[in-house]
């Protein structure tokens, strides 16, 4: 499975070098064309920082007051009688709201039950096959000062839980439980 | 939805740690999260430099347009108000495809700039658009092909087979994000349906 491993390292190489030859076979001045769009990338970055200092500010009060574990206690039994398991109802609940947090966990969670046990593999798959919609939604609308979100948040966080639903589910399947 | 989610994290908070006695750690915790929130944006500036720099020679060369044209049909419907030789389909298109092969760094210059141009499209209002609630519901759902980071911190952890959760990942990620494309769709008939669509 080595091959895996190799295409993430050479992608970003190939498609750079891709860019640049299709460039100059087209006759783009290319230095001049990258500095000129790359202008653009600074201010871009600090644009998102209001945004995202709002949304991680209350993010890191709600988990530091001990609130957030308050609220996972409170849902937890909610979530196991529908046959979530408990070990995994933590990640589940911030996998959305705040990556490394989340990537912290899914470590712990191997860490705890080692990779190939079923907790492993649910949080393996449940870490690689959604993002975080809060960062995501604060980035992206932030870049480009968009204030009024509409339904982005509803969208984003209603199709978390299908991806955690998906993810218990087809886990089961796949490595059976336990 | 996003002001009153914004102000109860921050006003639960607080009046949790009043009860119990936990006022401390909130006077940490807003300094760290603003000083995380800096630091994650100065880390952005030097990905997003180099990806636009390289993006506008794409774009230049005609390379986004030709991209465009190649995913022309799934592309139209999954966003219909978006002409489909304009620029924002390039780059819908490459945030979505690096994002499959899990090229975060890269898939977000694309996807701000994408943003940038669906909010040109929109007459440069401050509300989101149709079409910008897609992109954020297909990049929120984030499909990969190859969940790099998590593959990683399997072998650290002596995997026998680290791999072996890239099919069920991408299972789960290609559900997840049918689901936000539908789900996207559902909110976006009834906003019709209450005529006050943005």
């Amino acid at each position: 499975m080595e091959w895996i491993s190799t295409i993430s390292i050479w992608l970003i190489p190939l498609l750079i070098m891709f860019i640049l030859l299709y460039g100059t076979i087209k006759r783009v001045p290319t230095y001049e064309t990258f500095i000129e769009g790359a202008k653009e990338g600074f201010g871009m970055a600090v644009s998102i920082i209001p945004y995202l200092v709002g949304m991680l500010v209350a993010i890191s009060v709600f988990r530091a007051s001990g609130a957030m574990d308050f609220f996972i206690e409170l849902i937890k039994p909610g979530l196991q009688a529908i046959g979530v398991p408990t070990e995994i109802v933590p990640l589940a609940l911030i996998r959305p709201i705040s990556g490394t947090g989340a990537l912290g966990m899914t470590s712990d969670l191997i860490a705890t039950y080692g990779p190939d046990s079923f907790i492993g593999r649910l949080a393996s798959t449940m870490q690689g096959s959604t993002d975080t919609t809060f960062y995501v939604l604060t980035v992206y609308f932030g870049a480009v000062g968009i204030k009024k979100m509409g339904d982005a948040l509803k969208v984003g966080l209603l199709a978390d839980v299908v991806g955690i639903i998906v993810s218990i589910t087809i886990v089961t399947i796949v490595f059976g439980s336990l | 939805m996003v002001n009153i989610i914004w102000m109860a994290m921050l006003t639960i908070g607080i009046v949790f740690a009043a009860i119990t006695g936990n006022m401390e750690a909130v006077n940490e915790a807003v300094f760290k999260g603003a000083q995380d929130a800096v630091t994650i944006c100065i880390g952005l500036i030097s990905i997003l430099v180099f990806w636009l720099g390289l993006m506008r020679i794409a774009q230049a060369s005609g390379l986004l347009e030709a991209l465009a044209k190649i995913m022309k049909p799934i592309a139209t419907r999954l966003f219909p108000e978006v002409p489909s030789n304009h620029p924002a389909m390039g780059y819908i298109l490459s945030n979505m495809t690096a994002n499959m092969f899990g090229l975060g760094n890269a898939a977000t210059p694309m996807g701000i700039k994408a943003m940038e141009q669906l909010k040109v499209l929109n007459g440069n209002k401050d509300s989101a658009s149709r079409s910008m609630i897609t992109l954020l519901a297909i990049n929120t759902a984030s499909i990969t092909l190859i969940p790099t980071t998590v593959i990683s911190i399997r072998m650290n952890y002596g995997s026998v087979n680290p791999t072996e959760i890239v099919g069920t990942t991408i299972i789960a990620t290609t559900c997840s994000t049918i689901a936000a494309i539908l789900i996207d769709r559902f909110f976006y008939y009834r906003r019709l349906k209450k005529g006050r669509e943005l």
